[in-house]
């Protein structure tokens, strides 16, 4: 007895079995096709392998108890990621369309969803560009040996360095500073900063040329951008493993603590890390998997991309914590060093009496004789653990402890260079699945004219994205950036997908997709994707939204900022957001989720009120009717031909 | 009595302040730190009396560098409170009067005019061999005419410039090549007549594209 919601004139919105194969054997009419199935999947891939993988994973794996988030993340991944990825991919495969006109072909009420989603993929793309545009800086500036933040500035009468570099670290400086420019506070706009400016151009424009054809262009563009990860990946763990104190950071990384699994933010985390690693609920999948052949076992591929990109985490975690870990040890020593100096100057001892082995018995016999001498050298406390820990996710793993990492190695610019792109394949392949989740969707709703040329609309999407996205290079932009990640892309994607899993299996039937996937793929799916997509996948995304929900409402909005007229500087300062700061969290969370209702209630009023409308607008879903629908677009085109090819096609 | 006035006026220098009190090296003097070790690692040298007598000689070099006149003697350096760090202080006597210190701001700015020919004759930095007191000069930091990131920047939008024209190019090259077939079709069935019978332009029609469907149509029809 399964649950059904009645959902009447769903047979006639979508293509039937047979209407499928035949579309099979006329070559797939006016849709872009995979050239194999190999850029298919890379662009997958690459869609859902990304800079969290890089810097998010690594560091909630180290900090929720090492080796023993493995358990929860890996059950997850099961229960979570691959059901609904293998939901999304069967479906965009069976209805061919992308996430507008899929959730339309179910139910016409349902189309809110797909608007939500191309509106998260929107707000998303704008600041996830905005992190590429930063990463080229940096990128653009690892051609000089030295690297401009190995060292800090001189001052103007060269007697010493910069004040706000001396006193925080030159990488720091470099990333604020000279970088962000950043200002004290988000209500400090400071203007546009023309650098970012032309980088964040530079970024669009690398993304246009790549997206400009749609799948055409970013097909053959994914073959460098998915798979260049993986090699410079595979080249830093080489260099990794060979420096001094990289075994630190992996075993710190890896030192289980069963206790963690007791505590349920571990396992929230892990569920939310797992729904947004793999850019469930954006659109782009199930675009990208509507142009496959109806045949393609889709089953087997979301079961493959969600292995790859487990693996791709745990790699990455390693690479990073084998550099982490040799960073730690080169502060270390240089702690130790600069305390071992102190001591011998102070004591007039001879080099060489005082090394790292005896450091602290020395130190201990010298507290016992002298202990005032010792209280007035200020000796820095030299924690590796400490160290190890340091803030590394997000921005500040990429952009500060890595690049410093990067300066202690030689060759340094050739490190930074592989880093740098790295993180920007790594982002532009994302990037690729965004712009699709955003074009498609409104090439659905016919917001653009027919007429128009593909270069033109993906040109329009890049430009209206990049006039808002030069919000993030004023000189408080990283703060803006920072609100965009925290409320744009979280809860509104839960709902959606929470939207999605009730609206397959619920609204469009269980049954029939069940039929559905037994007709593309051959067999019937079995028992474990019955149970994750009823129940259990949904369960979990609700839990999840409940409690980011609750945990977001009750906590008080504070932001970090950069001040260097803070007394705790080179500490970053927690500052409370202003009162309209409100009203843009509405626009970025509450939007996208309200639109879903919102647009249910539109239709159901419209239908209503114009039900006289409604009985001439059947459209018969036929082969012949789209090749009679073609020629009437074709009526700028001489007419003779037309007809006649119409009864060839007729007759062939 | 001569020979005790005698004895009075020789000894009453020596009775005055000593040279290496605490006094005299804070006024005058300046301590330097040495660390051979540390800049040098295994290839470090022993620092004995010779070291000493070198340090010496370069520091009176250097005053004579400076003064430009005035002839300094290795004798007219005086090193003071040795310790096992290496470190110790040091004084400059005027050559002209051994009881007369030279003042410390000419002592400074001498050491600064020769810092790098002093540290090289050790084989050692700014930092290894330490005036305590005076500043390193810093190196100024190296100016581009063109910043290196504006260059390379130059070059990825010059590469994705011509990549974006070439890719409108081909589009707008094969709309209007495709909008030729299409005339010179038309051009055909009105050579061959209105009338015709479906089978025959069905034909001339199929030969133009051999059973792949109409793939000129498909970037035509911009879905």
């Amino acid at each position: 007895m399964k649950l059904q919601i009645p959902n009447p004139g769903l047979e006639e919105r979508i293509p039937s079995h047979a209407e499928l194969e035949e579309l099979e054997e006329v070559q797939a009419r006016g849709r872009p096709q995979w050239d194999n199935k190999a850029q298919y999947m890379l662009t997958c891939v690459g869609f859902c392998v990304g800079l969290g993988n890089v810097w998010r994973f690594p560091y909630l794996c180290q900090s929720h108890g090492g080796g023993a988030f493995m358990i929860p993340f890996l059950l997850l991944l099961v229960l979570e990621g691959v059901p609904l990825l293998h939901l999304e991919f069967a479906i965009g495969q069976r209805l061919r369309k992308a996430s507008v006109g899929v959730w339309r072909s179910i139910n016409p009420y349902l189309v809110g969803v797909g608007i939500s989603s191309t509106l998260v993929s929107y707000m998303v793309g704008m600041y996830y560009n905005t992190i590429i545009a930063w990463v080229m800086w940096y990128f653009f500036n690892s051609f000089q040996d030295p690297l401009p933040w190995s060292q800090c500035p001189v001052n103007e009468n060269r007697t010493g360095l910069v004040s706000e570099c001396a006193r925080s670290s030159p990488v720091d400086y470099f990333w604020y500073r000279k970088t962000l420019n950043t200002s004290t506070k988000i209500e400090d706009s400071g203007g546009l900063q023309w650098w970012m400016v032309i980088c964040l151009i530079a970024a669009w424009m690398v993304l246009w040329v790549c997206c400009i054809r749609g799948i055409e262009t970013t097909g053959k563009a994914v073959y460098i951008t998915s798979t260049l990860p993986y090699v410079v990946l595979t080249i830093f763990l080489i260099r990794g493993l060979t420096l001094k104190g990289s075994m630190n950071g992996i075993k710190f990384l890896f030192t289980p603590d069963l206790n963690e699994l007791l505590n349920p933010a571990t396992w929230l985390d892990a569920g939310a890390q797992v729904f947004y690693s793999f850019s469930l609920a954006f659109g782009g999948l199930i675009s990208f998997s509507s142009y496959n052949s109806v045949h393609n076992n889709c089953e087997q591929d979301a079961v493959t991309i969600s292995i790859i990109n487990g693996f791709t985490s745990i790699y990455a975690a390693i690479v990073i914590y084998s550099i982490i870990g040799f960073r730690a040890t080169e502060r270390f020593d240089d702690c130790l060093s600069g305390n071992i100096v102190a001591l011998l100057n102070a004591f007039h001892l001879p080099e060489g009496n005082i090394t790292e082995s005896n450091y602290n018995e020395v130190l201990q016999s010298l507290n016992s004789t002298s202990p005032e001498i010792i209280q007035a050298l200020s000796l820095k406390t030299c924690d590796m653990q400490a160290l190890l820990s340091q803030g590394v996710e997000g921005t500040g793993l990429a952009f500060i402890v890595f690049t410093e990492a990067i300066t202690k190695m030689p060759i340094s610019p050739l490190w930074a260079m592989l880093f740098f792109i790295m993180l920007f394949c790594l982002g532009l392949s994302t990037m690729f699945g965004s712009v699709e989740g955003v074009v498609m969707p409104l090439q659905d709703l016919n917001v653009f004219p027919k007429t128009w040329p593909k270069e033109a609309l993906t040109g329009i999407v890049c430009l209206a994205s990049f006039a808002i996205a030069l919000i993030f290079t004023q000189r408080s932009g990283e703060y803006w950036l920072a609100l965009f990640d925290s409320f744009a892309g979280s809860i509104p994607l839960l709902i959606i997908a929470f939207c999605e899993m009730i609206a397959v299996c619920y609204i469009y039937g269980i049954d029939r997709f069940n039929k559905d996937i037994e007709f593309m793929i051959g067999h019937k799916p079995n028992i474990f994707w019955q149970a994750t997509w009823r129940v259990i996948s949904p369960l979990i995304v609700l839990v999840i939204f409940l409690f980011y929900l609750v945990s977001t409402a009750t906590k008080e909005l504070t932001y970090i900022a950069w001040n260097p007229e803070s007394d705790n500087f080179p500490m970053l300062e927690t500052m409370f957001y202003p009162g309209w700061i409100y009203v843009i969290i509405f626009i970025l969370s509450g939007v996208p989720a309200l639109i879903i209702p919102l647009v249910a209630v539109y239709k159901y009023l419209w239908k209503s009120c114009c039900r006289s409308d409604n009985t001439h607008k059947k459209s018969i879903s036929t082969v012949s009717a789209h090749i009679h629908m073609d020629m009437e677009l074709k009526k700028s085109l001489p007419k003779k031909s037309s007809d006649v090819t119409a009864t060839c096609a007729g007759l062939a | 009595m001569w020979v005790w006035i005698v004895c009075l006026l020789t000894a009453a220098p020596a009775l005055a302040e000593p040279l290496c009190s605490k006094e005299v090296c804070d006024n005058y003097g300046y301590k330097v730190r040495i660390s051979i070790k540390t800049a040098l690692g295994d290839k470090a040298y022993e620092w004995n009396e010779s070291e000493m007598f070198l340090f010496r000689a370069t520091v009176a070099f250097a005053m004579r560098r400076y003064t430009s006149d005035e002839t300094y003697n290795v004798s007219d350096i005086v090193v003071c409170n040795k310790t096992a760090r290496v470190s110790f202080w040091f004084l400059v006597t005027s050559p002209a009067n051994t009881a007369q210190l030279v003042p410390r701001g000419q002592v400074e700015a001498a050491v600064r005019l020769s810092r790098n020919r002093i540290n090289s004759a050790f084989l050692l930095t700014d930092q290894t061999l330490q005036f305590v007191g005076i500043l390193p000069t810093l190196a100024p930091p190296i100016s581009y005419d063109t910043p290196p990131w504006l260059i390379v920047f130059g070059v990825v939008m010059g590469v994705v410039c011509a990549g974006i024209i070439t890719l409108l190019l081909s589009t707008l090259l094969k709309r209007t090549r495709s909008k030729k077939n299409l005339l010179e079709t038309e051009e055909e069935e009105d050579r061959r007549g209105s009338i015709t019978a479906n089978g025959r332009l069905c034909e001339s029609l199929r030969e133009k594209d051999p059973g792949r469907g109409h793939p000129d149509d498909v970037h035509l029809s911009k879905l």
